[in-house]
């Protein structure tokens, strides 16, 4: 169904994502790249010790490409490099698995209705990729 | 054209999607093939399965027979001087690299420079690209206008004594544009250049004659004129195809094969190694008699009478953009919207039933000159009607008033 692939949540993000732009002095750095269809999403990262301090996104994509990366960056603000890569795992489980837990995804919720869509799921992860990416090894 | 018999033709038109009606607008991705075409590829498979040009027996002769006559079809149809000129490839995509591999390699050197149009498919960019660092020679693009015309000056601004190789389309699979190909031939044989044509939109909406045309090499592919995907040809000139290299090696394109050496085969089976595909080749040449039977013209003025009421009614949404405005167009209307991206709108149409093609259509470097990441492509064939449209546009209205 088209309203639980688009919800407020997701279209308000899309339209209007948050934390966009880039880190004015990032310490990790990483480009998702989607192949087939060309989004783009660069994630740039200020780690504050083990913590994420600052994180940004630039890029072009759909609108639920953009409203993930959006998310996203709200999602992991504070967390350890581990807790990012739990939640990177919980939140890919929820978009690929019909009874994935959903405890602690919050916001992230919104997009779990990619399930029905599978050749949609790519454009909800390519921004978490990037991020785990750019914690692993992006170092700049 | 009897529209509703046509149709009949096509059971897999008579399917629901999402509870929609199918809306099959995604043709030059690939084409649906009428039943004739099936049935010819079956009938081979049940009657006359044999391998071609090896048995002394009835049903290898019967099968040679008709691959051969399938060969004779594929000249008649673009218009070549002869069958043998006709090579079978898996596509255009075999017919190009081919192109490229044998023809290059034989004959490009460091610092010749290979055109392309800024608005060729990936296909026809990679192959060369890949034959340039081998050979030291250069590709370099020819500009092309914000709607999508070769820009002919700067063609004949940029052509000289080190351009071997002119390749453009004939038709655009991204905007449907017609290049003026013979045009634009003229301008690489005025330097010594051969101009190799992708042919793969055109073959189902333009009359083709690759002699008219000026074309050394003209690729094609079955499945994008109503035939079985996984089978094309190209067609060289047969001076060229004589004198160039095996593409690749292996049985029917040799004449003897020992340890010392080997020779090769006439042409065309020197560019034909191993069993190819008959059923294909059958279903290929089929269609092309089917496109015959409906008439081309037909086929192109029902389209071309679609894609532009599609067009009039894309005119009058706001936010829609329709990409090559004023341009000659075959089979394809392409658009970007301000309020939602392509692939946004692809997966609301497909709530409708309706099929379209989103993304870059492997024309990265024209979306680049563009600057869009992608279009939404609704392409036509001749099975479309104008409810097709109206469902095209109702879904369009809906992806507006979610986003917009």
């Amino acid at each position: 169904m088209l309203s639980e692939l688009y919800q407020e949540v997701i279209l308000d993000h899309g339209k209007k994502p948050r934390n966009f732009g880039s880190v004015a002095e990032p310490t990790h750095v990483a480009e998702g790249f989607n192949t087939v269809c060309g989004d783009r999403v660069l994630v740039s990262v200020a780690m504050d010790g083990d913590h994420v301090g600052e994180i940004k996104f630039t890029g072009a994509g759909c609108a639920i490409c953009m409203a993930s990366a959006s998310l996203m960056t709200q999602m992991v603000q504070g967390k350890s490099s581990v807790e990012v890569t739990e939640l990177f795992d919980k939140f890919q489980g929820a978009v690929t698995k019909e009874d994935a837990p959903l405890d602690g995804l919050g916001e992230l919720e919104a997009l779990i209705g990619v399930r029905q869509y599978p050749n949609r799921v790519k454009c909800a992860t390519l921004a978490w990729h990037a991020v785990k990416d750019a914690l692993a090894g992006g170092k700049r | 054209m009897d529209l509703e018999k046509l149709r009949s033709d096509f059971p897999i038109l008579n399917q629901r999607v999402h509870d929609r009606k199918l809306v099959y607008l995604d043709n030059a991705a690939t084409m649906q093939r009428p039943d004739a075409v099936l049935e010819a590829m079956d009938d081979f498979s049940r009657t006359t399965n044999a391998n071609v040009h090896r048995g002394v027996h009835t049903l290898s002769q019967q099968a040679t027979d008709i691959f051969e006559a399938a060969r004779e079809k594929v000249r008649d149809f673009v218009g070549a001087e002869e069958s043998r000129e006709i090579l079978w490839t898996k596509g255009c995509t075999e017919s190009l690299n081919l192109v490229a591999h044998s023809w290059g390699l034989a004959n490009l050197n460091s610092g010749d420079e290979i055109l392309l149009s800024t608005m060729e498919h990936h296909a026809d960019i990679v192959p060369w690209q890949l034959i340039a660092e081998r050979t030291g020679a250069v590709v370099r693009p020819i500009p092309i206008s914000d709607t999508c015309e070769i820009d002919l000056d700067a063609l004949r601004a940029m052509i000289g004594a080190k351009t071997k190789v002119v390749g453009v389309k004939h038709v655009c699979n991204a905007t449907g544009v017609v290049n003026p190909v013979k045009l634009i031939g003229e301008i690489a044989h005025s330097v010594g250049a051969i101009l190799v044509v992708d042919g793969a939109q055109a073959l189902a909406h333009v009359k083709v004659d690759v002699q008219d045309l000026g074309a050394h090499f003209y690729a094609m592919s079955s499945h994008k004129v109503y035939g079985p995907m996984g089978v094309g040809a190209v067609y060289g000139r047969r001076e060229l195809l004589e004198s160039m290299p095996p593409f690749m090696g292996g049985g029917d394109m040799i004449r003897s094969v020992s340890f010392k050496g080997t020779t090769f085969n006439e042409i065309p089976n020197k560019f034909e190694p191993g069993t190819p595909n008959v059923s294909g080749v059958i279903g290929f040449a089929r269609a092309l008699d089917w496109v015959t039977e409906q008439g081309l013209d037909a086929i192109a003025a029902h389209e071309n009478e679609l894609a532009e009421e599609a067009r009039a009614a894309l005119r009058e949404i706001s936010g829609v953009n329709l990409i090559a405005e004023g341009r000659e167009k075959a089979g394809v209307v392409s658009f970007t919207t301000d309020f939602a991206h392509p692939h946004d709108l692809g997966t609301v149409l497909d709530e409708y039933g309706v099929a379209i093609r989103t993304g870059h259509h492997c024309c990265m470097p024209l979306m680049e000159r563009l600057g869009i990441p992608g279009t939404a492509r609704a392409s036509f064939a001749a099975y479309n009607t104008n409810v097709d449209i109206k469902v095209l546009i109702e879904g369009l209205m809906k992806a507006r008033e979610i986003f917009a």
